[in-house]
Parts: C-alpha cells; structure tokens; sequence
C-alpha cells in the first residue's frame, strides 16, 4: 500500500452543518475555539441528576472532549495543566442522545469513537460527529494547542479527573475524523480490512480446553 | 544508611522522568518500525507520536495527559539499611507521589472504586503499588516507578498442558484482537507475559515482564526467547498497525517470564505497555550518590533462581 499523507483541515469548535458534512473520515483536524471536558461524572450529575449546566452550552462551546487533563489547581486557584488526553469514549454512549440535547453538542472528541449504530442513533439525528485523538497518547502536542484554562467546574466535589474544565484552543490536534455526517465509523473501516489477515493468524490453532462464558468466537466481533 | 531525603527526592525526579522521557530503548524501536510502516494511516499516527516525545522533552510536559497509574518497584541490596525502616521508605514514596502528582502535574487518575472519591494526588488505599526484591550483595537500593495505564490490554486464562504451544498462541492473538481494535491497547505495544505461577502470580510476572524489561532483551531461557520471538512475529503479521489501523505495527517486543505452576495448569497473562511506555529507574547508595537510567534491570539471575540447596533424603543430610 502506498504512503498517503492525510487531509489536513482547521475546524472551528463551533462548526457549521457544511464544514461538518464536508469532511471525510480519515481526515486531519485541527481544532480553534473553546472545547470543555466532560465524562460520567458530568454526565451522571446533569442527566441522571437533573442538575443545571454549570456553563452555558453551546453558546461557550460545542466541543465535549472525553477527557481528564493532567492538571493541577494550586491554593491560590492558579491553574497548571500541561498534557491532555483523551479517554475512551464507548463507555459514555448510554448518555449521549441526551447530552445532545442539553448541550447542542456537534464535535466529540475521545479515544477510539464509538459504533456506527451509535452514530447512526445518537450523532446523525442530533448532527454531530466524532473525531478522535492520535496514538494514542498525544498528550503533549495537544497541550501545546490550550492557550489557557478559562474555567473549571465541579473540581471541588467531582475530583479533577471528572470536573468540567473549559479550555481555550488554537492548533489543537491533531484529530482524525472517525465518524462522518452519515454515521459512517472510520475504525469499522480500517476492522474490516483487518479481518482476513486477522483470521489468517489463527490457522493452526485451537479453542482453549476451558471454555468461558460469553465468549465469541468471531474475531471480527467488536467487544465494546 | 541511605536517607529518607534522598529517596524522597530521588523519587520525585523518577516520577518526572517517566512521565516526561520516553525510554531510549523504546523510542529506538518505534523510529525504526516508523521506517518499515507501509500503511498510510499508520504511518501517520506513528510519525505524530514521535513528533510528541519531542514535544514532551521539549517543553517538559507530560507525554501523554493519562499519566497512567504511578507504582514503585524496591530492590535493596542484601547490606542496603535505610532511615526509618521500611515504614520510612514507604511514607516517603506515597509523598513522592502526591508531591509529584500535583507539580509536574500528572492525571490524579486513583479514585475508590466504590464512592469514587478522588485525593487529587495519586495516593489511596493501596495506591500506589510498592513492590520489593532483593539481591544478594550491595548496599544500594534501586528505584523503579513504572506508570502504565490501567484500563486496557490486560487479560488471564487458566490454560492447561493439553492447550499447549498453541493455545497461547491463540490466547495471545485474541487479546491483541479483544485490545487491538480502535487501538484500545495504545499499541504498538511492549506486550509482557506471564505463564505459571498461580493467578496472581500470573499477573504479576506478566506485569513485570512488560514493565521492568527492555525492548531488545530476551530470556535467557533459550526456549523462551524463542516463544518470545516467535509471538512477536506473530502479532505483527495480524495486518493490525496503530488504533487499529491496516498496518502492521503491533509489538514492539514480547517478553515473556515465567513461574512453577500447579502440575496440572499453564496459567497465562497479558500486558500491553502502551505508546508512553513510562518506566524510570535510580540507584541511591549510602554516600549519598544517585544513578538514574530506564532499564529496570529487575530479572536477575537470582530473580529467576530456580531452586535451593537441599538434599532429597535425611541420610544425604548425615552423610
């Protein structure tokens, strides 16, 4: 297969539904704007809980990025944040329709997308897509794109980990495009191609004597 | 003696070390698998992770913002005293931890895992992790933190004779299958493994194999270099690069150790220490002097010893 560079594309975090329909999974991007982090504990406490936003959304931000920064907040509410990560995003998706709504959310950001039935359920009707972090572990670079931490929420109760930080970007990324405006999954994609050389190792072998329960024996089979 | 201060201390800049320095043993053998990546995706995501471990050094920032789940490795030469005993070295590393954890500053990523409460320092009941071993000489002790990330890429199976060569073979594929995908595993990946000893054992000696090895180094079992190298091949023919990309770049090495097992069982465990492979390690002597470097260099051949002087029968002893 031939070396190809990817698409490069800046993207605003608050994207129109053409800059959104126009890109192609695969694509790089890199992000301007605002974006805030919020995962479960977020989720938990505004869907589950009915507890307000704490910040106005998605007039601040339409960015949600699964992520915990590595961060620190000194006792004088100084903030220091120097790498930041994504974390994987399928353990969120029972959440999402509804954060959709409460936020007017168009980009998430995380580690390793979704499935194209969440797309298709949750990201299309709502019109939204997924890009997804690099390596993983890009850490620096990414901090290298916050130019200042605007606000952070919830870090008293929440812990840092889960609170809701609000963080000014420029040259952020890079992402890749892993959903597009269909609810197509990049990483579906690139699964399938996989799957014959996949399968091709395991010629030769045999199911283990000791079998477990739930198992599948489809290596093609996600088990997110 | 060797002073609390300066294992505080000591520790403190290991802690920084690992989160900031990819090893020089890793990052060698990702430039070279960059140069061999025929996909372009993968190449992409290959090339921009090099790209981070400069920017990391660079600015001294953190490579990777999960800064995974700091633990501490203890090896005391068998003459080593240290101030305050073992209850001082312990108190010490914790405060490591939580100091370094807020300055550098890493993820607080330790939380109960019941109320979920957070101390914002990495420090918790059992966290994090000390482990010991010692040697039979020196008056040094080494310290080793190790940080790997704590979700993904880890799995046991309780396998038996009659599995066999190729059933851990087959165990083997399906975690890079199960962990691979989407690039869960955050591979290419130093992939550890365990076989034998009893589960936790298990885990525990595949842990270290992937954590307190270098890349390049091999058993000094030449039957288990040779797994360690077939298994190795093995996992980068899948077809399955980086995020679980077409490519062909999922093992940066394979070790493998192993432990005396039930007579009946072939216990196995697997480890995947990710893209931020994140180990560093100092030796403190009593005088005062430091050495860092980033190979462990935990498996010893007393680490492996593989049985005691003992004589089978009472009339050997008197004879």
């Amino acid at each position: 297969m031939a070396k190809q560079s990817p698409r490069k594309i800046r993207l605003s975090t608050q994207p129109s539904e053409d800059e959104l329909r126009a890109l192609q999974l695969g694509d790089v991007v890199y992000l301007h704007g605002s974006v805030y982090t919020a995962r479960e504990g977020a989720y938990i406490r505004t869907i589950e809980e009915g507890q307000p936003l704490p910040l106005n959304l998605p007039a601040e931000s339409a960015a949600n990025f699964h992520c915990s920064p590595a961060a620190s907040i000194n006792d004088d509410g100084s903030i220091n944040m120097g790498a930041v990560t994504a974390t994987a995003s399928f353990r969120f998706s029972k959440w999402l329709d509804q954060w959709f709504k409460l936020s007017g959310a168009k980009l998430i950001l995380g580690k390793g997308g979704m499935t194209s039935n969440d797309y298709r359920r949750d990201f299309v009707p709502n019109g939204a897509i997924y890009l997804t972090t690099v390596g993983y572990g890009t850490g620096a670079l990414l901090g290298r794109g916050v130019k200042q931490v605007r606000d952070v929420f919830w870090a008293d109760d929440l812990g840092l980990a889960q609170a809701i930080w609000l963080i000014d970007v420029e040259e952020f990324g890079p992402f890749i495009v892993e959903s597009d405006f269909e609810g197509n999954s990049l990483f579906e994609r690139e699964n399938a191609r996989v799957a014959e050389s996949l399968m091709r190792a395991y010629e030769g072998t045999k199911p283990a004597v000791l079998k477990r329960f739930g198992e599948t024996d489809d290596r093609t089979d996600e088990l997110i | 003696m060797i002073s609390l201060d300066l294992i505080e201390s000591t520790a403190n800049e290991l802690m920084r070390k690992a989160a900031v320095e990819i090893p020089r043993d890793y990052l060698t053998a990702l430039q070279q698998i960059t140069t061999e990546e025929e996909a372009g995706l993968s190449c992409f995501v290959l090339e921009t992770m090099l790209e981070n471990y400069e920017a990391a050094e660079t600015d001294g920032r953190p490579m990777c913002g999960d800064t995974g789940c700091p633990r501490w490795y203890v090896k005391f030469g068998n003459e080593s005293r240290v101030e305050g005993g073992g209850v001082g070295l312990e108190t010490s590393l914790r405060r490591a931890t939580a100091d370094a954890t807020h300055n550098i500053p890493l993820r607080p990523n330790r939380v109960h895992p019941l109320s979920r409460a957070d101390h914002n320092n990495n420090v918790g009941i059992g966290a994090p992790e000390i482990e010991y071993g010692f040697e039979p000489e020196g008056e040094w002790i080494d310290l080793t933190t190790v940080h790997k990330g704590g979700l993904f890429g880890t799995d046991y199976r309780m396998l038996f004779p009659s599995d066999g060569i190729s059933g851990i073979r087959r165990f083997f594929l399906d975690s890079l299958a199960a962990f691979g995908k989407r690039g869960l595993a955050c591979q290419p990946a130093i992939i550890g493994i365990g076989l034998g000893g009893s589960k936790d054992a298990c885990m525990v000696l595949g842990k270290r194999a992937a954590c307190l090895r270098t890349v390049g180094d091999r058993n000094p079992d030449p039957k288990i270099a040779e797994l360690e190298d077939e298994l190795k091949e093995l996992g980068n023919s899948i077809g399955m690069g980086p995020m679980g990309f077409v490519g062909k770049s999922m093992v940066v090495d394979c070790n493998i150790e192993v432990g005396y097992c039930h007579t009946g069982g072939m216990q196995m465990s697997i480890h995947a220490f990710c893209l931020s492979s994140r180990r560093a390690t100092a030796r403190l002597y009593p005088d005062g002097r430091v050495e860092y470097r980033t190979d462990p260099q935990w498996f010893t051949p007393y680490q492996r010893r593989e049985t005691v002087e003992w004589l089978s029968s009472p009339q050997e002893k008197s004879a």
